[in-house]
């Protein structure tokens, strides 16, 4: 068989429906929903740029982990970031932004909070309305993908995954993407770990905030050792979150950003070349 | 189709996606900041929403956490309007609030006023909690006062009232037309709470001036800005409207939720 030949041009793999209604419309809803959560929560974090461990804010000790701010020195005023007790300079973007002429002395910069000034009340109002946008949605993705297979055929992390996880590393790192029925191994991983980890734990950390919640269900302060550790929390997990968007959006691009883009709005997705072909398959 | 990677597309495709976040953050959603919008009226039923749910989810007598005395480790720290500047205040700051009257009017069978000094002569209750102001930062300590409850009860609250509203002495803003004075309200469920307390005491100390001298309202299951201080009247009434910018508060006027227990 090892004739002479040139290279033949790639077979194509079968399309498969691969993402149900359910899963498009929750993605792209949790899309829009985390949009608005990351830069209203951003403009509410500015009201008071700091976090703490414990119950309260130490304002005569000190309990805080992390504080941006702006400060006056001989040189004029800079900004100022302090994480851990490690003071970094984040001039012209944390603590200090805007042009020379007219410097802005908030923690994060205008371009991404919403509103885009400074304005507690309309932040607060847009991020509990898409909070509960964001829960409702969380609530009809379990259901329909418990229903429909989604959670068992692509997240749920078994110990094949986790005995496929180094070959699937090598293969990510050198571009090669294997476009299964399933989820590979990282996938799951990472999907399993933003359903059931981080998403529960930034709406429980949210509702730690409330006054009115710590009194009906007083052991979420328990849970996560106070107020203000929550409210630390939900920052950590807002950045794990961002982390995760990044990820995402580079492996969207690394993989074939037009087959991954039309998978999330008609479901049709090419499967890679010798792809076991099944009913229900276009050519 | 996914097509051939190269590092060019790669790194530009990639740049585009991540700032396309940053771009439109910028102010294209800057209208919801206006009042009278009406993306942002849709948006503030969500706010009526967590009420309705909170109502129904918290016990009407259930209380917010109490606190051991090793948790205060600081003053309770001011915020808002810490030293009024009104003539009637000045007045009454001026003789140690002697002449001070705390008035319960409106919807109300018996309208009653009281003295600094009756207040403190009543049953009083203390309470270490954690105050929670809506900037995001929390503060624990001790406050001393009589329940609001009983009297309203002594009051006879009439059937058809909903609020309570709070009057205050202190001038949180200064305009051109004149000071604007602080004021709140709460449903009767908050009012009625047994952690509702006229307060007149603070980390065993008189109330000092920069927390709300002489009787501050702790309602300990919302956000700081329900827990007005300088108080002076507590009108029973059944519609909001009338007062202020018709939202039921200072900081709801501005555009902040009414609620405040989130």
């Amino acid at each position: 068989m090892s004739q002479a030949t040139p290279a033949v041009p790639a077979e194509k793999g079968p399309l498969i429906y691969r993402q149900s209604i359910w899963t498009r419309v929750t993605h792209w809803i949790w899309a829009i929903c985390l949009f608005f959560l990351l830069l209203t929560g951003l403009q509410i974090f500015n009201a008071h740029p700091a976090l703490y461990i414990g119950q309260q804010s130490g304002f005569e000790f000190d309990n805080a982990v992390l504080e941006i701010g702006a400060f006056n020195t001989p040189d004029g005023p800079v900004g100022r970031t302090t994480i851990l007790g490690k003071q970094f300079d984040t001039t012209g973007v944390l603590g200090m932004s805007g042009s020379a002429e007219r410097p802005s002395f908030v923690a994060f910069p205008a371009a991404v909070t919403i509103p885009s000034f400074r304005d507690l009340g309309t932040g607060r109002v847009i991020h509990f309305f898409f909070a509960w946008l964001f829960v409702a949605t969380m609530f009809v993705w379990l259901l329909a993908s418990f229903i429909n297979g989604h959670i068992r055929r692509d997240i749920l992390v078994r110990p094949v995954d986790i005995r496929g996880v180094p070959r699937d590393v090598v293969d990510h790192a050198t571009f090669k993407f294997k476009h299964g029925r399933t989820y590979g191994p990282l996938q799951r991983l990472a999907y399993f770990g933003v359903f059931f980890i981080l998403f529960p734990l930034i709406v429980l950390t949210g509702l730690t905030m409330s006054p009115g919640m710590d009194a009906a269900w007083p052991w979420l302060l328990d849970l996560f050792g106070g107020r203000q550790t929550a409210r630390t929390i939900h920052f950590g997990v807002m950045l794990l979150l961002v982390t995760f968007f990044i990820i995402h959006i580079v492996m969207v691009v690394a993989a074939g950003p037009i087959n991954e883009l039309r998978s999330m709005i008609t479901g049709w997705y090419r499967a890679s070349p010798g792809t076991a072909t099944s009913e229900g398959d276009k050519p | 189709m996914s097509g051939i990677i190269t590092r060019r597309n790669f790194l530009r495709g990639t740049a585009l996606a991540g700032s396309s976040l940053v771009l439109a953050g910028c102010d294209q959603f800057d209208f919801l900041g206006s009042r009278d919008n009406q993306v942002r009226q849709v948006m503030e039923r969500a706010n009526v929403l967590t009420y309705t749910v909170q109502r129904a989810l918290i016990g009407d007598q259930t209380l917010a956490r109490e606190y051991a005395a090793s948790e205060i480790r600081q003053g309770q720290r001011p915020n808002g309007s810490t030293d009024p500047t009104t003539p009637e205040y000045l007045a009454l700051k001026g003789q140690d609030f002697a002449g001070y009257r705390l008035r319960i009017t409106g919807m109300v069978e018996q309208p009653l006023e009281f003295t600094l000094n009756e207040l403190r002569n009543m049953p009083s209750r203390s309470q270490i909690t954690r105050h929670d102001c809506v900037e995001g930062w929390s503060c624990i300590a001790k406050w001393t006062g009589t329940q609001l409850g009983p009297l309203l009860d002594m009051a006879r609250v009439k059937s058809g009232a909903r609020y309570c509203v709070y009057h205050c002495f202190d001038n949180i803003q200064r305009t051109l037309t004149g000071d604007i004075l602080y004021y709140e309200s709460s449903d009767l469920v908050d009012a009625y709470h047994p952690q509702t307390l006229l307060s007149y005491g603070l980390n065993d100390q008189v109330l000092p001036v920069s927390n709300g001298a002489p009787v501050r309202l702790r309602i300990e299951r919302a956000l700081g800005y329900k827990q007005p201080k300088y108080l002076h009247t507590i009108e029973l009434v059944d519609d909001l409207s009338p007062f202020g910018k018709g939202k039921g508060g200072y900081w709801p006027d501005l555009g902040y939720d009414w609620y405040g227990g989130i």
